[in-house]
């Protein structure tokens, strides 16, 4: 009897252990997150009970195991038993996990039906994936920016320091209002992306030709980082979530402030553009969206992505390269950028193609031109 | 007379021991005897040996891996290198490794435990065994071709792996093709062995629990092999001839691909460990001296996770966007999954209990996969609950639950079941002091490599990527060290195994006091030819 006895303090010496290690493990970043939004606290309560079910349950079976490899050494003189089955202990031993089953099961459907309840939003937000970054259009507010990764090369390649948010920084964050419920409509252009933000519990596959829903009502401001979750390519690892959570009246500032910029790229669209203007509008754009597969320096990576530096084909044919740029090459990861840029940026992404790196044709693409096509 | 086909073993085994025999009296000289060889236990060493190389090359992409994963930063390779050696130490490893051992197993196995003299199907044996040099030949030569090897993951999702795929592809799918035949052909002879070689007086419930789980394992490898075969072919058809089943731009769904994939890919998953708790069940009762308790429930929850494997596989598409009942109905399947699953675990503890247990290699390796394997049962529980996968999905957790049922599961089941068998296949014991050695080091490189991916796939960390932000450097840095640890003592096996093979102590026909099963009847290491004529199987010495 006196054994057992030593047993069972020892178990709840184990688990009392345990309890004050998982406040350490939360504080020190080796547990989920609890989040920031009611879901993300219900889903971190699932996650510690049926992570505790596992503890209780592999206490007791360790325990006894355990219990059995020290106590019936052969090495101490054990002597064999002979039983081999009992109906009834069987018996329990398949109803007891399975009434606990049933237990979780109970709260895990609640939380799966709230999570799937998308309706009555305040704010549609369409996220797109492409390789390797993500698209955020603000529906019906005429806001729309690509959003990609800002860690320097450099950092990655380990000349520079790295920073404290490596690879977990972009340099336009996806904006939400706090408070607000917040729908988010969810598709690709190329191939199966997954969008992650650990603290909002929420992660979506963004998939060609489907509209994924998920919705997130955000409880605290400030800024919540993930990544991409879902191998999309040579990038995947390159291709971070950054959400910033404001007020309600500092986020419809920010909103206003976009439109009225919206607008007027707009209207730059009507203006005759100088080269250089061109050229350096150009250079940013290839920089956060074409260099990823055709390299900064226009090379590409051969056989799959050509190189810009030198491609007869386009720079003879300046149609051919218009209509790669805005439409893409169907049967390839090529894509078109026709809906994703505007008319100003794709004058200047093609006017920087056709002079940078030795291109030098001296051709300027005018957005007007391109505005015209777009039209058409 | 010579060129005729050797008789069918059962017509060997009753009615015609001499005029039969001569076919492999003069079995061909050198590697030709390799090659032609119909012998199941030839055949078996081939298998194992296979395994053994593959396992290797898997190993070696897997440092790759963890050696740029040591430090944030890339360091060694490119992300494009990077994604071939993440797909191809998957494929490798599944396919290559697990798959052909525990049919190696078989081979060598099945019939010396259940009385048969050979395969029922020697011929179709050979067969399949030397596809698979083919297939793999084949795989690991993209990795030399233009736009290099594949590069979507082992699970090779669309339109990753179709449109935007590498040309090598398309011999990556004829590779798979191969691979899928031969594992097929496998099954096929392992289910005609089981059903009508048995010796006589075996009947079914005489069965060991290896012959049972591999007899349920064979049924599955049908069951879904021509799965993979027909999404590989439809994805031939995207990438060759402008089909568009998985591209959304011709109005075709990607979706689809992984529900073809899963249904396969989760019976897959238990055709990796069926065989191993085959093993387990046979080794544990012979070190602890007690037959196996709860025989019929091993057989009845071998089976009725083989039944529930078909009913699961959208639990890892929890995040694709499925409607909330198919949510709710595949998390609820895969919780009653564990049902059965810990129904085994229960009852291998309870073997143990008032046994008589002693510490071979073989007992070390075993009682290391129940409780290790228990950690990814544990872990599995978790990812079946549909909410809270929503946060582990493609993160480290998933790989460390995958890994634990995989490396210290199933291959440590092989090993368990090497170390077992060694002294039947070899007549020697293998090195003990070099045995423990393997042992103590594989189980802490393994824990050392897996058990901190709980912790980096929990605080964020998505699976695949090959560099991550700072805050997990520090878990990556212990799973790189306890990977090179768990590499490197590999090697160690190796040595034993061939140390084994040449020399060491002198195996008895019953090398461990404790077994009981048939194979222990024949001499060790066992002749190439036994059972010839059957034994009269009496079940009182087996005690269930
Ligand atoms: C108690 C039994 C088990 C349960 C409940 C379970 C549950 C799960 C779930 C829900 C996932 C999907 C996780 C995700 O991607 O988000 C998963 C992944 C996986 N499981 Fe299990 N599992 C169990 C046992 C096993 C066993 C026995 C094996 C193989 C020997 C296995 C191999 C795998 C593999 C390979 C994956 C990941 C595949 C991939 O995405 O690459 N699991 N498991
Ligand atoms: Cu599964």
């Amino acid at each position: 009897m006196r054994k057992w006895h030593v047993w069972m303090t020892a178990g709840t010496l184990l688990l009392s252990g345990e309890l004050s290690l998982n406040g350490k493990l939360q504080a020190a970043g080796w547990n989920m997150p609890v989040g920031v939004t009611d879901i993300s606290r219900e889903v971190h309560s699932l996650h510690m009970t049926i992570f505790w079910i596992c503890v209780v349950i592999g206490v007791v079976v360790f325990g006894a195991m355990f219990y059995s490899l020290f106590r019936y050494r052969r090495s101490k003189g054990a002597q064999a038993a002979k039983f081999h089955e009992h109906t009834t202990v069987e018996v329990i031993w398949t109803a007891i996990p399975l009434l606990i089953l049933i237990g979780m099961a109970v709260p895990a459907t609640a939380t799966l039906k709230k999570m799937y309840d998308a309706s009555e939003a305040d704010l549609d937000v369409m996220i797109t994936g492409q390789q390797w970054r993500w698209q955020y259009s603000y529906l019906g507010e005429d806001v729309n920016f690509i959003s990609s990764l800002a860690t320097p090369r450099e950092q990655i390649s380990g000349d520079q320091e790295r920073g404290e948010n490596y690879l977990l920084e972009v340099d336009q964050p996806l904006v939400l209002p706090v408070g607000k419920k917040v729908r988010l409509l969810m598709t690709s252009d190329d191939v199966i992306h997954s969008w992650w933000v650990p603290e909002l519990a929420v992660k979506q596959d963004a998939i060609p030709g489907f509209v994924n829903e998920n919705w997130v009502r955000i409880n605290e401001p400030g800024i919540y980082r993930g990544q991409c979750a879902e191998l999309c390519g040579k990038d995947h690892g390159f291709m971070p979530v950054v959400v910033q959570a404001m007020e309600e009246e500092e986020f419809d500032a920010w909103l206003a402030e976009r439109k009225s910029a919206a607008s007027e790229e707009a209207a730059g669209a009507d203006r005759e553009w100088k080269l250089d203007e061109l050229m350096e509008r150009g250079e940013q754009v290839y920089g956060s969206i074409c260099a990823a597969c055709h390299q900064p320096n226009g090379a590409g990576l051969p056989p799959t992505f050509p190189a810009l530096a030198g491609n007869q084909a386009l720079l003879d044919d300046r149609e051919h390269h218009l209509d790669t740029v805005l439409n893409g090459v169907a049967g390839t990861p090529m894509p078109g950028f026709r809906t994703t840029l505007s008319p100003v940026e794709l004058a200047a992404v093609i006017t920087y193609e056709r002079n940078a790196w030795g291109n030098d044709t001296g051709d300027v693409v005018q957005p007007s031109e391109i505005a015209e096509q777009l039209a058409e | 007379m010579a060129s005729l086909p050797p008789k069918h073993p059962v017509q060997q085994g009753t009615a015609d021991a001499a005029g039969g025999a001569d076919a492999h009296h003069h079995p061909p000289k050198g590697l030709l005897r390799w090659v032609l060889t119909t012998n199941h236990k030839e055949i078996g060493t081939l298998y194992l040996l296979f395994s053994l190389l593959m396992f290797l090359i898997g190993g070696v992409f897997a440092l790759v891996i963890r050696a740029e994963l040591f430090q944030p930063g890339l360091q060694l390779v490119q992300p494009e290198f990077f994604n071939q050696m993440t797909t191809m130490h998957g494929l490798i490893m599944v396919f290559g490794a697990v798959m052909p051992a525990f049919v190696g197993l078989a081979n060598w196995m099945v019939p010396l435990q259940i009385g048969a003299p050979d395969m029922a199907l020697p011929r179709l044996n050979n067969f399949s065994f030397w596809l698979l040099p083919v297939a793999f030949t084949l795989l690991l030569s993209t990795l030399f071709m233009p736009g290099g090897a594949p590069n979507f993951g082992w699970t090779f999702y669309a339109p990753l792996s179709t449109t935007y795929a590498p040309p090598s592809t398309t011999f990556f799918i004829l590779s798979l093709h191969i691979a899928g035949i031969s594992s097929i052909l496998g099954a096929i002879n392992i289910i005609a062995t089981i059903l009508n070689l048995r010796a006589p007086g075996m009947r079914m419930m005489d069965m060991t629990l290896f012959v049972w789980t591999w007899l349920i394992t064979a049924f599955l490898l049908i069951a879904v092999m021509p799965v993979l075969a027909g999404v590989v072919t439809m994805m031939l058809m995207d990438i060759n001839f402008g089909t568009s089943f998985f591209n959304a731009g011709g109005g075709g769904d990607p979706v689809m691909f992984q529900h073809l994939f899963w249904f396969f890919g989760h019976p897959e998953v238990y055709i990796m460990i069926l065989p191993a708790f085959g093993i387990v069940s046979v080794i544990i009762p012979t070190f602890a001296r007690k037959p196996l308790f709860g025989y019929a429930s091993m057989v009845y929850a071998t089976a009725s996770i083989a039944i529930l494997s078909f009913m699961v596989w959208a639990h890892h598409m929890f995040v694709v966007g499925l409607p909330l009942v198919a949510e709710l109905f595949f998390m609820y399947s895969t919780m009653l999954i564990a049902v059965p699953t810990g129904v085994k675990v229960f009852n291998w503890v309870a073997t143990l209990f008032r046994g008589s247990i002693s510490y071979e290699p073989a007992m070390l390796f075993a009682i290391a996969f129940v409780i290790l394997f228990t950690i990814g049962g544990f872990s599995g529980l978790m990812l079946a609950i549909s909410p809270a996968d929503f946060q582990y999905h493609d993160t480290y957790f998933v790989v460390a639950h995958f890994h634990y049922v995989l490396v210290p599961g199933a291959i440590f089941s092989i090993m368990a079941a090497v170390y077992y068998w060694l002294p039947k296949w070899t007549g020697h014991y293998p090195h003990l002091r070099l045995s423990q050695w393997h042992f103590w080091l594989s189980v802490i490189g393994v824990n050392l490599t897996f058990f901190p991916m709980h912790f980096s796939g929990l605080a964020g960390m998505p699976r695949r990527i090959p560099d991550y932000s700072l805050q997990f450097a520090d878990f990556n840095m212990v799973s790189s060290i306890g990977a090179f640890m768990f590499g490197l003592s590999q090697l160690l096996f190796v040595v034993i195994v061939f140390m084994c093979a040449r020399g060491g102590e002198k195996a008895p026909a019953k090398t461990w006091d404790g077994a009981v099963d048939l194979e222990w009847t024949v001499p060790s290491p066992a002749p190439l030819h036994t059972f010839e004529t059957p034994p009269q199987y009496r079940p009182a010495e087996a005690d269930h």
